[in-house]
């Protein structure tokens, strides 16, 4: 029984929780809201890509779409690619659009990776987009998207 | 010293793509949060992650203050001869740290 | 301090009844059956199931690492390691944590599994305590822990818990707080439903000293009942309180016989 959808932090939701029971419970922002955005996710692909055409495709990415706490969030995220002298990876980047700042990691790869993988855990502030972008050999960028929902603990740590 | 566990296969074949698995002990303080005075904590985080394979870069990583606290990190490398892999973070505030595992390729 | 008899809570005290553990007949009609008790582990998503489980992925495992260490590490020039006396840790240790806390006859009463390290430190190590929540008391109380993985928790059979277990049953019952909560009244009458997003579980401390994402760390069981407390709106207990090793053995009592976890994950 979901009483109260806290999707925003710093809140304090009175929530009944059954019959003649009631929490009052405080709600702390994951990160600090104040913060301003240093630089906009779109920036931040530019300055990434450049002035490159940036596709859909070969690129995965793969994250719970549920997030029970944005601390720790683990991402996949892999290439189509025979990862060959000729024709490879050399990077990897993502965004996100919700946090203070909009980059999460940039790697950089190449044919002696193998195979072009990595997973990582990251921070999401709240609900948002993550955008993962592949630079191949050949000079051209990939991207795809996924959607995080982050819902909060009721009982935060205060 | 920050605690790392690194989990590199013991041996490989020669050709095999393998995975690497890091986990190092940081905060990763993003430098958005207020502490406990209410003031906002300096940035403290692990900036670069480098993998080499007897001396060469195989995989290198830009980290930022979306990386979790204690950062995880996997990724793969072809094994071609028995070797030694450096591990090494560097971050804010002169973090360094360099740790080394073997990797044997049969 | 840790004499539970000292509770200053005017609780009324078993007499010399039967304190063998829980048996069916025992158990009062709001508690969780043993058949039915859920570790937290159940509801939490797969993601954090997952992190949990891969032992080269679970960061609690970087403070049983930092344990490790201090396990073979001597205080002083001429004061033993605990393997000093204890030996290897996976031999002496195993199962300690699923039957602590236990009774400590020099101070006659119960002591957790970080009360039983700082005495050692104490008696036998000529060293001063660690410091609740600090990286050393966490990283061996986790260490130590860790030998139990995957065994029951099984309530030791002792009498003289008797005073502790029911001090921690009355205090798990008793309402608290400006909300005029208790614990019982989530995690006995509502686990598996939610409190908000998050889904209430039946508080089962199978898995401590363990890593939780809110903290970003690895913290002990009287964290979570201090942050309980809070969120109660009452004041908590200080750490190292006999009301908290009186809760921990009740806890424990509890949650028998699910197996222990520690490091345990969770949100």
């Amino acid at each position: 029984m979901i009483l109260d959808e806290p999707h925003r932090p710093s809140r304090r939701g009175v929530l009944a929780l059954g019959t003649g029971t009631l929490a009052v419970v405080a709600l702390r922002p994951v990160a600090a809201e104040a913060a301003t955005r240093t630089e906009s996710t779109a920036e931040a692909i530019r300055r990434f890509a450049g002035d490159a055409e940036i596709r859909p495709g070969r690129i995965h990415l793969d994250l719970p779409p549920l997030v029970e706490n944005g601390n720790a969030v683990t991402i996949t995220v892999t290439v189509d690619s025979p990862m060959s002298p000729e024709d490879h990876v050399r990077r990897i980047a993502v965004f996100n659009d919700r946090n203070p700042q909009p980059n999460v990691i940039t790697a950089h790869l190449g044919p002696l990776s193998g195979r072009a993988a990595l997973t990582t855990r990251i921070r999401l502030a709240d609900t948002q987009r993550i955008t993962a972008i592949a630079e191949t050999s050949d000079g051209r960028y990939w991207s795809t998207t996924a959607d995080a929902i982050v819902t909060l603990a009721a009982c935060l740590e205060g | 010293m920050a605690r790392t566990l690194i989990n590199v296969p013991k041996t490989a074949e020669a050709g095999a793509v393998v995975t690497i698995k890091t986990l190092i002990s940081h905060p990763m303080e993003t430098g958005f949060r207020p502490g406990a005075d209410g003031r906002i904590m300096a940035r403290d985080i692990i900036t670069d992650f480098t993998c080499l394979y007897d001396g060469e870069t195989v995989f290198r990583a830009e980290l930022f203050p979306a990386t979790a606290a204690n950062p995880y990190l996997t990724f793969t490398l072809r094994a071609t001869r028995t070797g030694t892999l450096s591990f090494v973070w560097r971050g804010d505030n002169g973090f360094a740290q360099t740790e080394t595992a073997t990797l044997t390729v049969t | 301090m840790r004499r539970a008899a000292s509770l200053a809570l005017g609780l009324a005290l078993a007499g010399a009844g039967n304190a063998t553990g829980i048996s069916a007949a025992e158990i009062p009609p709001t508690e969780i059956p043993p058949a039915a008790r859920r570790s937290g582990f159940d509801t939490m998503s797969p993601a954090i199931q997952a992190m949990q489980r891969d032992e080269t992925a679970n960061p609690g495992l970087l403070w049983v690492q930092e344990g490790e260490d201090l396990w073979a590490k001597a205080p002083a020039a001429d004061r033993p390691a605990c393997a000093g006396c204890h030996g290897a840790a996976d031999a002496s240790m195993r199962g300690v944590a699923a039957r602590y806390p236990a009774y400590d006859v020099e101070s006659g009463g119960a002591i957790d599994l970080q009360g039983r390290i700082n005495a050692c430190r104490r008696r036998h190590q000529g060293a001063p305590p660690f410091p609740y929540e600090s990286g050393e008391l966490l990283g061996l109380s986790a260490y130590v822990a860790a030998q139990s993985r995957g065994l029951p928790i099984v309530p030791p059979d002792d009498p003289h818990l008797a005073p502790a277990r029911e001090a921690g049953r009355a205090l798990f019952t008793r309402r608290m707080g400006q909300l005029g909560f208790s614990c019982a009244a989530c995690h006995d009458d509502h686990p598996g439903r939610r409190l908000g997003a998050a889904p209430i579980p039946q508080g089962h401390p199978t898995g401590y000293p363990l890593y939780r994402l809110e903290w970003q760390g690895v913290g002990s069981v009287q964290r979570r009942l201090r942050n309980c407390m809070t969120g109660m709106r009452a004041e908590p207990f200080a750490y190292g309180a006999p009301e908290f090793v009186a809760l921990e053995r009740y806890l424990m009592d509890r949650a028998s016989p699910l197996p222990i976890e520690t490091p345990a994950v969770r949100p």
